[in-house]
C-alpha cells in the first residue's frame, strides 16, 4: 500500500477544498482498502465522507429512500424494505459476508469495482487499471468474465448483487457534482458497458457522490425471487444471478422484470424476455420459454460458455420462486 | 558456550571500504539516489489516532495506512485477532466496532476514531470467560486455534443478531469465517448451545 494522507470532511462541498491531483473518496472502505493494499489504487488523498452524508433508510408515501451511508446490513434487515421491497433484502443477504454487510455503505456497493482476477494483478495488462495496456481476460481465465455486452477492451462483470435487484426495480440514484450541481440518473443508465473507456464503471462525472437511491412503490413484492449461483453456497461472487419480479393478476403476468449479475459489465436487464412474460400465464413451460429468449443471443468467451445453460436454469428456477411452483 | 568472534577482517575490510565510497559520491548522485528512494519507497504518514478498544482509550501516532487489526496487534500487543488473508475474506480479524462485527483488516484505524472496538481479549468479565468461549471449549469449536477468535467474535454476534433458528442459518450467517480444520460442526454446537439459553 502507497503512503496517503486521510481527511475527514462533515460536508461535501468540503470535497472541492481538499487540493489534491489524485484523491478518492473513502466510505466502508470494504473494496477500496483491499484494492489499495493491492496497489491497484494509489490515492494521494483519502477523503473520509462517512460523517458528510447520511445513513437512514424510510419509505415516504411511495418512495423508498436509501440513504448513501446506509450499510448492506442495515438495508437488508429495514422492516419497510423486508415487507415492500423484498427482492432488495434476498440480493443483498445473497453477497459478501455479515462482516463486510455491516461495513459497506449502499453508495459503495454501487461503486465497487469488477473482481476479474486481471484487474487484482497489477503484474498483467488490465484496461480497466492501466488504460490502453490491453485485456488478459479475453484469451486468458475467463471463466467468471462476461457473456454479454463485452468487447475486446473488456469482458469484466460487475460483482454486486444489490444493484442487480435495483436494476430489476428500475431505482434512481441521486448524485452531486463536484460544483454542487444535483444530478438525478436512472438506475439503468448509472453503470455502462466498456464501450472505448473500460476503466470507467458509470456514467458519474468525476467527483461526483452519489447522495441516495430511491425505488419507487411497486406491485412485486408478493412475487420476486433471486438466485444467486457460485462457486460455494455462501460468501462468493456469483457465476450467474437472476433477480425476478413478477406483477400477477388472476393467472395472468401484468408485469415482468428479469435482469441478471455475472453477465455484463452492468447489472443487465432481460428486456425482450420481459416483454415476452407479459401478459402470458406463470406456468413452467412460459417460463422456460423466456429463459431461451433471454440467452439466445450471448457469446460465451473460451472458457465460460457453462455460464448459458447456467442462466437458463437460473432464470426459471427464480421465476417458479416467484409463484412457488 | 564460547562467542564467536563477531566481525572478521575480511568484513571489516568489506564496510570500510564501502564507506570510503560512500563518502567520495559527490552531493549530486547521493540527492539523486534520496529521489529514487522517495518514488520507491514512498515517505509515510503519519498521524495521531485515539482508538477506544476493550473500553481503554490509546492515543497513538502511527502510518496512516494502520488498519484497526494492524493498531490492536502491533501497538497494543492484543494479538488475539488474527492476521489471516489480509484481505476480507477469511474472516480471522472479526471484531466489533460499536457493537457490530466488522473486519479488522480492511478498517483504516483513522477511521474508527471515536467508535468502540472490542476484540476477543474484551469478552471475558473479571477472569470469568464468555459463554461463548466456554462454549468453544466444551464442544470442540476449534483445531488449530488461528480462526478461533474471529470465529468467536463472529458468533458472538451472530446470536445478538438472532440468526441461529437452523444448522442453515447459522452456517449461513457465519460463512464470512473459514476454518480450514474443518471444525464446522462444532462452531455451529457452540452457537446452538449459547443460543439456548
Amino acid at each position: 500500500m502507497r503512503p496517503f494522507n486521510i481527511e475527514k470532511i462533515d460536508s461535501i462541498s468540503d470535497i472541492s477544498k481538499i487540493k489534491s491531483v489524485n484523491k478518492q473518496v473513502i466510505a466502508g472502505g470494504t473494496n477500496l482498502v483491499d484494492l489499495m493494499k493491492k496497489n491497484v489504487a494509489q490515492p494521494e488523498t483519502l477523503i473520509d465522507i462517512t460523517s458528510a452524508l447520511s445513513k437512514k433508510v424510510n419509505l415516504r408515501g411511495n418512495l423508498l429512500n436509501i440513504d448513501a451511508m446506509a450499510s448492506n446490513s442495515q438495508v437488508a434487515s429495514d422492516k419497510d424494505v423486508i415487507e415492500k421491497f423484498p427482492l432488495i433484502s434476498k440480493a443483498i443477504l445473497a453477497g459478501a459476508s455479515p462482516q463486510i454487510r455491516n461495513m459497506a455503505s449502499s453508495a459503495g456497493n454501487l461503486l465497487q469495482r469488477t473482481r476479474c482476477p486481471y484487474f487484482y494483478d497489477i503484474t498483467t495488462p488490465c484496461n480497466k487499471r492501466k488504460p490502453d495496456s490491453g485485456c488478459s481476460a479475453i484469451d486468458g481465465n475467463n471463466r467468471m468474465s462476461a457473456v454479454a455486452g463485452y468487447n475486446d477492451q473488456c469482458v469484466a462483470v460487475h460483482p454486486s448483487d444489490f444493484c442487480v435487484a435495483l436494476a430489476a426495480l428500475d431505482a434512481q440514484v441521486s448524485a452531486i457534482t463536484e460544483d454542487e450541481k444535483v444530478l438525478v440518473i436512472p438506475f439503468k443508465d448509472l453503470h455502462k458497458l466498456p464501450e472505448n473507456t473500460p476503466w470507467l464503471d458509470n456514467t458519474l462525472p468525476k467527483n461526483a457522490i452519489i447522495t441516495d437511491i430511491k425505488v419507487s412503490s411497486n406491485a412485486f413484492a408478493r412475487h420476486s425471487a433471486y438466485v444467486k449461483i457460485r462457486d460455494r453456497t455462501s460468501y462468493a461472487f456469483a457465476l450467474v444471478s437472476v433477480a425476478a419480479a413478477l406483477d400477477i393478476k388472476g393467472n395472468t403476468i401484468s408485469e415482468a422484470r428479469l435482469a441478471s449479475g455475472g453477465v455484463a459489465h452492468k447489472p443487465w436487464r432481460w428486456y425482450e424476455a420481459e416483454k415476452f412474460l407479459k401478459g402470458k400465464s406463470a406456468t413452467e413451460d412460459v417460463f422456460e420459454e423466456a429463459a431461451k429468449l433471454a440467452t439466445k443471443d450471448l457469446k460465451p468467451l473460451s472458457e465460460n460458455a457453462y455460464k448459458i445453460p447456467m442462466l437458463q436454469g437460473a432464470i426459471v428456477t427464480a421465476l417458479k420462486d416467484c409463484v412457488n411452483l | 558456550m564460547e562467542r564467536k568472534e563477531q566481525y572478521s577482517r575480511r568484513s571489516f575490510l568489506k564496510i570500510s571500504g564501502l564507506l570510503t565510497a560512500f563518502a567520495a559520491v559527490p552531493v549530486s548522485v547521493k540527492a539523486f539516489y534520496q529521489d529514487v528512494k522517495q518514488f520507491l519507497v514512498p515517505k509515510k504518514n503519519v498521524s495521531r489516532i485515539t482508538l477506544s478498544v476493550n473500553k481503554t482509550s490509546h492515543t497513538l501516532y502511527v502510518d496512516t495506512r494502520t488498519t484497526v487489526l494492524d493498531f490492536v496487534r502491533e501497538q497494543l500487543n492484543l494479538t488475539g485477532s488474527k492476521k489471516g488473508c489480509d484481505h476480507g475474506q477469511c474472516g480471522a480479524c472479526t471484531i466489533h466496532i460499536d457493537g457490530e462485527r466488522a473486519l479488522g483488516c480492511l478498517t483504516l484505524a483513522s477511521m474508527a476514531q471515536g467508535k468502540e472496538i472490542t476484540t476477543i481479549e474484551g469478552l471475558a468479565k473479571k477472569g470469568e470467560l464468555h459463554p461463548m468461549q466456554k462454549a468453544f471449549i466444551e464442544c470442540d469449536g476449534f483445531q488449530c486455534g488461528y480462526c478461533t477468535p474471529g470465529q468467536i467474535m463472529s458468533a458472538v454476534a451472530c446470536v445478538k443478531e438472532g440468526h441461529t433458528n437452523s444448522v442453515e442459518e447459522i452456517k449461513e450467517y457465519m460463512s464470512g469465517n473459514l476454518c480450514r480444520c474443518g471444525a464446522y460442526n462444532g462452531i455451529v454446537q457452540s452457537i446452538q448451545k449459547v443460543a439456548a439459553r
